[in-house]
């Protein structure tokens, strides 16, 4: 049943991973590899699973009460759900940008300055601070008002000070779970075009609703389906129908539901 | 013809009757809510007018004074503030780690879910004890119980004014103890409260840049939850400052001024409790500015905790 | 990198931060543990020594004067009355000024500068310390002998924890109406209903849940409340036998307590125990009651 002959370009390997709430199983049986340094999306109709499965690769489900998972997930050659894994050192390899843009309720600064203290941050933190700024695409809107509270700014720049503050604590892949969900179309693009420049340095995971925007932004691309649970029962189970470069996908898919979904049939 | 009076429905156009009531129960409502002003303000009003004898006659010179003597008429509560200030500050510099360690450790995913409820329940069940009845657990079980504890920090640390007196049972100490046990309820299911009004999505936040759960906690989450923390504190003062039958039974009822935390006290209430049935002409006047105090300082923390409630509440929408 | 590079993601428990977090949970649980022991280990005392007193007598008898029988003490029948009796009357005039108000705030002026200014002075009421209501009442009642005549009486005991009680029940009653969506007012107000008839057949009815959630938690409290008693309605050995009773002096399970607790006469003690024992039962039974009607019925969003 193990097959971990993992490619060396690979950052996380997911083998075989199902995950349940309580009795209720999300999503089973997921089997993936993601390339380093490469953008990678997950897309898929609501409750497929694909936020679950992008929140268990930083053990971000082990805030949620009696959420499980089975199978391995395999991060540098390390299955992280081994029974003597630190989660808190996952996290600090394996960072995440949320769906809500949630700064801390401090000032600028110190939202980016409080996650570079956590890690153990010795450099010079201005220069820290300009830098994650500038990489996330906003330090113009910030330079001017570093001390001021997270919370002045809008909501499109609010996410991309997540970003900086993810960038700042220079994980080695960053997590970003429908990070445009809750942003306007000019915010978004922004945002997309921060996730360009960042994959020169990080391996990104991004889940998104929005095709098109899966098709802009990543290397490759992970189709989530759901089937019925139980034909009386209802409930549904996600699981991944397809995983490949994000240009074949789009132009050629291999399964018909993949067909489907990208041409708006459902979803 | 009127077209109302041809319709089936005969309130087509409201009675008159229909409309005295819909005023009167106004009228009614508006009284009733102001009773709370009306019983507030005779209170006050009451205990001042009641107090100014005493008031004319010592002053500030009162709040200074430990002088308590029917006979030649000479009244001060000195002992009785510091004893109030002295028993509730202290209960709180214990209570507050307890209590909000406590809910920390229940908002936390530390222990299954219903063991962390029933942990919340019992503390707030706590809170329906009556006050006497823990005054009876004090005297008869808990006093005991700790007296050997405290004659032994007395044998040690004797010469130290604050315990420079040998535990004989009633005193300030247990009292302090069984103020601990009144406010823990109050300062635990407030700040349980609060930290559960965090977002989840600012401990999200943490945890997703590889904070660990005690760094969260006091770096983002107790920061988000301050306000209400406060504001609880806060309120187990004003009650550990008004609370009288536990503390009457246990404190030991005397005026005279001590520094040892192990020697008989009074406060404020205790005294109330204690003189004011059997009191009659000046120190009834006595009691009744000593009385003034007590809700002069009760409401003061009251107001502050409603104020500071509404100060620091953080927008983190 | 600027970070410390750990290229491990293994546990390492003897790093400074797992350490602490180690011990902090640890102490949380410990501090648990203490906020638990003393409602443990109070209820176990008085289920027990005071249980091991109740019989039939003990809740039947008349209290003796302390030192005139070494042996029995009589019991508590008078007092578990007198108790009854002043709640009622605290209930009596408290309940209905009480939801009279928190209707005013919520239906009539949500936010004006008279009903913040109600709100403010119903929370300092409700910090007001219960001794300064018995203070009150022996002030204006009491010593000025305004009630026919009577000093100590039932009535003013019952009008002293009527204070305690208000404050509570305005709150509760504000804070439940205000959950009453207002989709429901304009449906009433939709089909011509008077101000009176909406509030009376549709908002007070959505809200009665809540509101009897917080009146069981103010009788509860009043209940127990011994200080605004001792110089209201003092202390009485013997039963009420008729209306006029009301207007004198009048025992209760609290005062029972307090006044024998400091006897010092095993038999009085033991009678204060067989007090304890039934205050806090009936107590809790209240108050897990009032959680039980409030899980019951709360009227929340999910449920309309």
């Amino acid at each position: 049943m193990s097959k971990k002959n993992i490619k060396s370009t690979s950052s996380v390997s997911l083998d075989n991973v199902s995950i349940a709430y309580g009795n209720s199983v999300a999503v089973k049986n997921v089997f993936c590899d993601i390339e380093k340094n490469h953008v990678t999306s997950f897309i898929g109709p609501s409750g497929c699973g694909k936020s679950t499965v992008i929140r268990a690769i930083n053990r971000m489900n082990d805030l949620i009460e009696g959420c499980k998972l089975s199978g391995s997930v395999i991060f540098e050659g390390i299955d992280i759900y081994a029974e003597d894994i630190d989660p808190v050192e996952v996290r600090r390899r394996i960072g995440m940008v949320f769906q809500q843009p949630n700064p801390f309720p401090k000032s600028i600064y110190e939202n980016i300055a409080f996650g570079a203290r956590v890690n153990g941050y010795k450099g010079n933190m201005d220069q820290l601070v300009e830098e994650s700024l500038i990489k996330a695409a906003v330090w113009d809107e910030c330079k001017d008002k570093l001390n001021e509270s997270g919370y002045s700014l809008s909501g499109g720049q609010q996410q991309r000070l997540c970003i900086a503050r993810t960038i700042a604590i220079e994980p080695d892949v960053i997590l970003m779970d429908e990070p445009c969900s809750a942003l306007d179309p000019l915010s978004t693009l922004k945002i997309e075009e921060t996730i360009h420049e960042l994959k020169k340095n990080f391996t990104i995971i991004i889940v998104t609703h929005n095709m098109q925007q899966a098709n802009r932004v990543s290397d490759y691309t992970a189709f989530f389906n759901t089937e019925k649970k139980d034909k009386d029962l209802g409930g549904k189970i996600g699981f991944l129908v397809e995983f490949d470069k994000t240009k074949n996908m789009f132009n050629s898919p291999k399964q018909k539901s993949t067909q489907d979904y990208i041409s708006g049939k459902f979803g | 013809m009127d077209k109302a009076s041809t319709s089936k429905f005969s309130l087509r156009t409201r009675t008159t009757s229909e409309k005295l009531i819909d005023v009167g129960f106004k009228n009614i409502v508006v009284a009733m809510a102001s009773m709370v002003a009306v019983v507030l303000f005779s209170i006050f009003a009451v205990v001042y007018y009641e107090s100014t004898e005493s008031i004319s006659r010592y002053g500030l010179r009162f709040l200074f004074s430990s002088a308590w003597n029917p006979v030649t008429d000479e009244y001060g509560a000195f002992t009785a503030i510091y004893g109030t200030l002295f028993t509730s500050i202290a209960s709180l510099v214990i209570a507050i780690p307890l209590g909000v360690g406590t809910a920390i450790f229940i908002t936390e995913n530390i222990i299954p879910k219903y063991l962390r409820n029933v942990i919340g329940l019992m503390v707030e069940l706590l809170a329906a004890i009556p006050s006497v009845v823990l005054g009876l657990w004090a005297v008869f079980i808990m006093e005991p119980f700790i007296r050997p504890f405290l004659n032994t920090i007395y044998e040690i640390f004797g010469f130290i004014p604050f315990f420079s007196t040998q535990p004989l049972g009633a005193g300030m100490m247990p009292a302090i103890l069984i103020l601990v046990v009144m406010i823990l309820p109050i300062i635990t299911s407030i700040s349980k409260d609060s930290l559960k009004q965090v977002p989840s999505k600012l401990r999200q936040a943490a945890y997703g840049i590889g904070a660990s759960r005690w760094t969260t906690i006091f770096q983002v989450i107790i920061p988000a939850a301050i306000s209400g923390i406060t504001g609880g504190v806060l309120l187990a003062l004003g009650r550990a400052m008004g609370e009288t039958m536990a503390v009457t039974m246990i404190i030991g009822n005397s005026n005279n001024f001590s520094w040892s935390i192990f020697a008989p006290s009074y406060t404020i209430s205790s005294m109330l409790a204690n003189q004011f049935g059997e009191a009659d002409g000046s120190q009834v006047s006595s009691l009744m500015y000593a009385a003034l105090i007590l809700m002069v300082l009760t409401l003061l923390v009251n107001v502050f905790a409603q104020w500071i409630v509404k100060k620091l509440s953080l927008k983190y929408q | 990198m600027n970070y410390t590079s750990q290229k491990h993601l293994t546990y390492n428990p003897s790093l400074t931060r797992n350490i602490g977090n180690k011990a902090l949970t640890i102490i949380s649980a410990l501090f648990s543990i203490i906020s638990v022991l003393p409602l443990i280990l109070v209820i176990i005392y008085v289920l027990i020594k005071g249980g091991s007193y109740i019989n039939i007598e003990t809740l039947i008898l008349e209290p003796e004067p302390p030192g005139d029988d070494l042996l029995t003490a009589g019991g508590i029948g008078p007092a578990i009355t007198g108790t009854f009796i002043m709640t009622v009357i605290a209930s009596i005039i408290s309940i209905p000024v009480g939801v009279g108000g928190g209707i005013y705030l919520a239906e009539y002026s949500k936010s004006g500068r008279f009903a913040k200014f109600i709100r403010f002075g119903s929370n300092v009421l409700a910090g007001v310390p219960s001794i300064i209501a018995g203070v009150f009442i022996y002030a204006i009642i009491v010593s000025t002998k305004i009630l026919f005549g009577s000093m100590f009486s039932g009535i003013a005991g019952g009008i002293s924890l009527s204070i305690l009680m208000l404050p509570t029940i305005i709150k509760t009653t504000d804070e439940a109406l205000k959950l009453v969506p207002n989709d429901m007012r304009r449906a009433a107000f939709g089909i011509g209903a008077s101000k009176f008839t909406m509030i009376t057949n549709i908002t007070l009815p959505a809200a009665f849940t809540s509101i009897s959630t917080g009146v069981l938690l103010a009788l509860a409290r009043a209940a127990g409340e011994t200080a605004p008693l001792i110089f209201t309605a003092l202390f009485s050995r013997y039963y009420i036998t008729s209306f006029d009773d009301l207007f004198y002096e009048m025992g209760s399970l609290s005062v029972l307590i307090y006044n024998f607790a400091l006897e010092p006469y095993e038999a009085q003690n033991q009678l204060a125990w067989a007090a304890s024992f039934i205050l806090v039962v009936v107590l809790l039974s209240l108050n897990i009651l009032s959680r039980w009607i409030g899980t019951l019925g709360a009227f929340s969003k999910h449920k309309v």
